[in-house]
């Protein structure tokens, strides 16, 4: 099983999260550079956290254009695993993998600080390893993290149980107070209706080592890497 | 010909737009009590060759479409101009702020 980590200028959680595939986890890797076309038998593509083509225009508008993309895209359509965490699930939305779009943070004020999140769906591979109604403990860090869907696509995303972390007291419940950033229904990570692309706000590869305050992250990563090795979750 | 497309792209009505709220906030502050709202949105000026102003319409609706504005989120609206038209327009239509502060 061998992880891909999208690389483009202005990206900087790239090195993080291959650190946690190589390091941590013991798992293969690619970097994928966004000027190629080629993802290299990788199994489960990553859009890490950062500043793509400098946050231009939009949060992931000149990304989501990138030769990368396209294969990203057909990737995703086959089936393959995508995940983009932060600036990658910002990218999802503009490309249209994903609905709804990512706006500025309520407070408009970047938010760097650890949110806890309740885990509503533990039927995707990338929460195999997790329990619905677990409380995930990872920290966020963007200014534009603000999730909004006009009212019809928020109320099929809904029905279609497609939200899988919602922002959420320690305790697990989902209250305003909870919500760091302004997101529509405290709507922290969503999937496709299919279920192999996933974005989410948090960043899971900042807390996958004790070291770093926390290992709640690594729970998500195991979890894919599980789901192909063929270890029981 | 070379043509410019004034392009504006504002948050839709039903989307939250913080910057604005803080904005007006600001302005409630400096004294200016009748702002009864602000909309915070993006100014964009895009000079395309085209055969005629037709052309560059269409043109750029398809770049508005694409990648200028996000369509879950933003509005968007553009006028086509020639250049030098745009240039008289502005000095005719358009006042200088002055800081008096």
């Amino acid at each position: 099983m061998k992880f891909g980590v999208v690389v483009f200028p202005g990206t900087w959680s790239d090195r993080d999260c291959g650190w946690v595939v190589t390091e941590v986890l013991g798992a293969e890797l690619e970097y994928l550079w966004h000027k190629d076309r080629d993802l290299k038998g990788c199994d489960c593509v990553i859009l890490p956290g950062g500043f793509s083509y400098g946050d231009h225009l939009r949060t992931g508008a000149i990304a989501r254009f990138s030769p990368v993309m396209e294969s990203v895209t057909r990737f995703a359509a086959h089936g393959g695993l995508v995940w983009g965490i932060c600036n990658g699930f910002q990218v999802l939305c503009e490309s249209g993998l994903l609905p709804g779009a990512l706006i500025r943070n309520d407070s408009c004020e970047f938010r760097c600080a650890w949110t806890d999140l309740v885990v509503e769906r533990d039927d995707t591979l990338f929460t195999a390893g997790t329990a619905k109604r677990d409380v995930l403990r990872l920290p966020i860090s963007h200014g534009e993290g603000n999730y909004f869907a006009d009212p019809a696509t928020l109320s099929l995303l809904e029905q279609r149980n497609q939200v899988v972390f919602r922002y959420c007291q320690p305790d697990g419940l989902v209250v305003p107070a909870a919500n760091p950033n302004g997101s529509l229904h405290n709507i922290a990570g969503i999937v496709n209706r299919e279920g192999n692309v996933l974005g989410m706000m948090p960043h899971p590869e900042r807390c996958a080592e004790a070291e770093l305050g926390g290992t709640d992250g690594l729970k998500l990563f195991r979890s894919v890497l599980d789901s192909f090795t063929g270890v029981p979750a | 010909m070379k043509l410019l497309a004034r392009v504006i792209v504002t948050p839709k009505p039903v989307v939250n737009d913080p910057q604005g709220g803080t904005v007006k906030g600001a302005l409630h502050r400096l004294g200016f009590e009748s702002v009864s709202e602000v909309r915070v949105g993006k100014y964009i000026e895009v000079t395309v060759e085209a055969a005629d102003e037709d052309e560059a319409r269409r043109q750029v609706s398809d770049m508005c479409r694409k990648l200028l504005a996000n369509h879950v989120i933003e509005d968007v609206r553009f006028q086509v101009e020639r250049p030098q038209e745009a240039v008289a327009h502005g000095r005719a239509h358009e006042s200088e702020a002055t800081p008096t502060g």
